[in-house]
């Protein structure tokens, strides 16, 4: 026995290494048949350690205080070594994550991957999202621009429309009557020791889940059904080696499109850096049009589309909470007999286009100025955004399905 | 499912170039990071003309100096008018409280603002334009206004470079924002292609110091791209080996 079989027959008698290696990798069977949207789980994964890294020799150099922030995000990309490749990764990082969770999430929606018995990997799934939403409006506010100091004003007045406690309440958040340093302090603590540890307990839990039940796939077929006489399932493939490598082509066409955006467009024309918040953060001067970033547009639509009743802006703010609940909801929505879209009818594929549709342009109508069409616009896709999850019981239950084969197949 | 891809991408590359729109007419700088003889030119009307109340306060004088190709000495000497060392920011004497006084609100720090006046070429053909648009306005503290930068709180930094200009179509650009066109009143020390140079320098120079790590990031960008593509082919040809028996 070698030195090395030794050890590691050492530390598993002590520690299950090895059952832990094949439980999740060597002999997790997931279905031969993954397609391109089966990329972003694993890509979800490496953004997470990316942002975790960047992040931490960030915080190296960064000053969570109101006179020093803005200062010391230029001294990184300045003064520091590598400081503007670190703060690209992690300010460009952010919009990737949000860009593949979104494809991620679509991915769900295409082929059922939320339905039984999966329903736990999706709410799992639902708080990362929940977890990253917070993450990313926190860390937002810490180069202490303009639009990170008036963003974060608009967020947390929003909990001011809360009826009775709410002005009490958005005092409660900041720790202060306006945006200010003791604002800054908390949500830097929040970004960078809180949220990161309940997102990768939450991503733990989402793949404990995973590898419980076994992925989904483009057929919606359970491969466990089909198992050979060695017992595993004749349709599996080990994770490893075989997704192992596969993922590493997804990570490199990934990482081009990513360094393309890096090295050559950080900002990409306002919408992962705004330009003002290149502007130091000031509590007098109010920015012309307050925009959230990109990530957070559809939900911002929504918020603008619903009317205030009297000066309060609580029904809007309800949408805005009752868009991301009825995402949570999906699994007992849904009353198809079938996952994927493949053997789904055309009523289905109707209503998820809609949807698609309505989330790109509320994303768009986010980033305009309210008002006239443009309000009218929002009220017409917010309706049709809410329609898809409202119908869903209904046109899931009549919809015409095709018959699913019994093997997965390759399309 | 192709389909739904090319639609997200067309809708997401159409919205981009909406929010690409603005209204007012800025001219295009046409800057060039590589020139550093115009970069050394633009430093040199920054110290001389601006830094009488605008900071560049996150440049280090040094970092300047080494990125355009001026020694140490030569910046200490030339371009340092304070007791300042080479390697300290370039900040200024004036107070933020005594710039509030005097101008109503004070001189904002220079050293990102061609970031903040718009991402991609935009920050700097506003700048450039920016320079070029002052005009005589009897109505202002100053007496000059800037079709740019409506009611700008500073006088014209550079008028003896330009000389005083009058806008000479005021109520079309109020009343259809028609291109301004202008008229000199008094001549400066330059004509005016000489000052257009200048302020193309100057616009280079902010450009510069908004992000003095651009040119590397630029030209490492090429070879990780390179790397990627190659890397592409060697991590797709050793997936189709693992994958050659799964059917």
């Amino acid at each position: 026995m070698s030195m090395l079989e030794k050890t590691l027959g050492w530390v598993d008698d002590r520690f299950p290494l090895t059952k832990m290696w094949k439980e999740h990798l060597s002999e997790y069977y997931a279905p031969k048949n993954f397609n391109f949207w089966y990329f972003f789980g694993s890509l979800a994964l490496m953004v997470l350690v990316m942002q975790i890294l960047t992040g931490i020799w960030l915080t190296m150099s960064y000053k969570p205080d109101a006179e020093l922030a803005f200062a010391s995000v230029e001294f990184i990309m300045r003064d520091v070594e590598w400081g503007w490749l670190i703060r690209y990764l992690h300010s460009t990082g952010a919009s990737a994550f949000f860009v593949i969770v979104y494809l991620h999430m679509f991915r769900g929606l295409m082929y059922g991957s939320y339905k039984k018995p999966r329903e736990l990997i999706w709410l799992f799934g639902m708080f990362i999202y929940l977890a990253l939403m917070a993450e990313a409006f926190m860390g937002y506010l810490l180069p202490w621009g303009q639009m990170s100091y008036w963003g974060a004003q608009v967020i947390v007045s929003l909990f001011g429309a809360v009826p009775f406690v709410g002005e009490e309440l958005a005092i409660w958040i900041r720790g202060d009557f306006v945006i200010s340093d003791a604002t800054l302090n908390r949500f830097f603590a929040f970004h960078v020791i809180a949220l990161p540890i309940v997102l990768l307990g939450l991503v733990v839990a989402h793949i404990i889940a995973l590898h419980e039940v076994g992925s989904n796939n483009p057929d919606g077929v359970e491969i466990k059904k089909n198992k050979g006489a060695d017992g595993k399932p004749v349709d599996g493939i080990p994770f490893h080696p075989y997704y192992s490598v596969k993922d590493i082509v997804g990570v490199v066409v990934f990482l081009f499109f990513f360094s393309a955006v890096i090295f050559f467009a950080p900002e990409l024309g306002g919408w992962f850096l705004e330009k003002d918040n290149f502007v130091p953060a000031d509590p007098l001067k109010t920015p012309e049009h307050i925009v959230p970033l990109w990530y957070f547009t559809p939900f911002y639509a929504i918020l603008r589309a619903v009317p205030p009743i009297g000066v309060s802006q609580f029904p809007g703010v309800v949408a805005m909470g009752m868009a991301i609940v009825v995402l949570f909801l999906l699994p007992w929505l849904d009353r198809s007999p079938v996952k994927s879209i493949r053997y789904r009818g055309v009523i289905y594929k109707f209503f998820l286009a809609l949807f698609v549709v309505s989330f790109i342009v509320l994303g768009w109508l986010g980033t305009q100025p309210a008002g006239g069409i443009y309000l009218i616009l929002s009220q017409i896709f917010s309706i049709t955004y809410f329609l898809f999850f409202i119908l869903m019981p209904w046109y899931t239950k009549i919809d015409k399905t095709k018959p699913v084969p019994e093997r997965v197949t390759f399309k | 499912m192709k389909k739904i891809i090319i639609a997200l991408v067309m809708v997401s590359l159409s919205s981009l170039a909406h929010a690409a729109g603005g209204k007012i007419h800025l001219d295009e700088a046409n800057i060039d990071l590589t020139d550093k003889s115009s970069l050394q030119r633009g430093a040199k009307l920054f110290v001389n003309y601006c830094m009488n109340c605008h900071s560049a306060s996150f440049m280090r004088y040094n970092r300047m100096g080494k990125d355009l190709g001026i020694s140490d000495k030569l910046v200490a000497d030339n371009l340092i008018f304070s007791d300042d060392k080479v390697g300290d920011p370039m900040k200024v004497a004036m107070t933020i409280e005594d710039g509030a006084k005097w101008f109503g609100t004070p001189p904002p720090d220079l050293s990102v603002i061609s970031r903040a006046k718009g991402s991609g070429s935009v920050g700097a053909d506003w700048l450039y334009t920016y320079f070029r648009s002052f005009y005589v306005d009897e109505s202002r503290p100053f007496g000059v206004n800037n079709t740019v930068f409506k009611d700008v709180g500073m006088p014209h930094a550079l008028w003896e470079l330009q000389g005083m200009q009058k806008l000479v179509n005021a109520d079309e650009v109020k009343a259809s924002g028609a291109t301004p066109e202008f008229a000199l009143v008094s001549t400066g020390s330059m004509t005016a292609d000489e000052y257009d140079t200048a302020a193309r320098d100057l616009t280079n120079f902010l450009v510069y110091v908004g992000e003095p790590s651009k040119l590397e990031r630029l030209s490492l960008g090429g070879w990780v791209l390179a790397f990627l593509v190659f890397f592409f082919f060697v991590a797709y040809a050793m997936k189709k080996d693992y994958w050659r028996d799964i059917h």
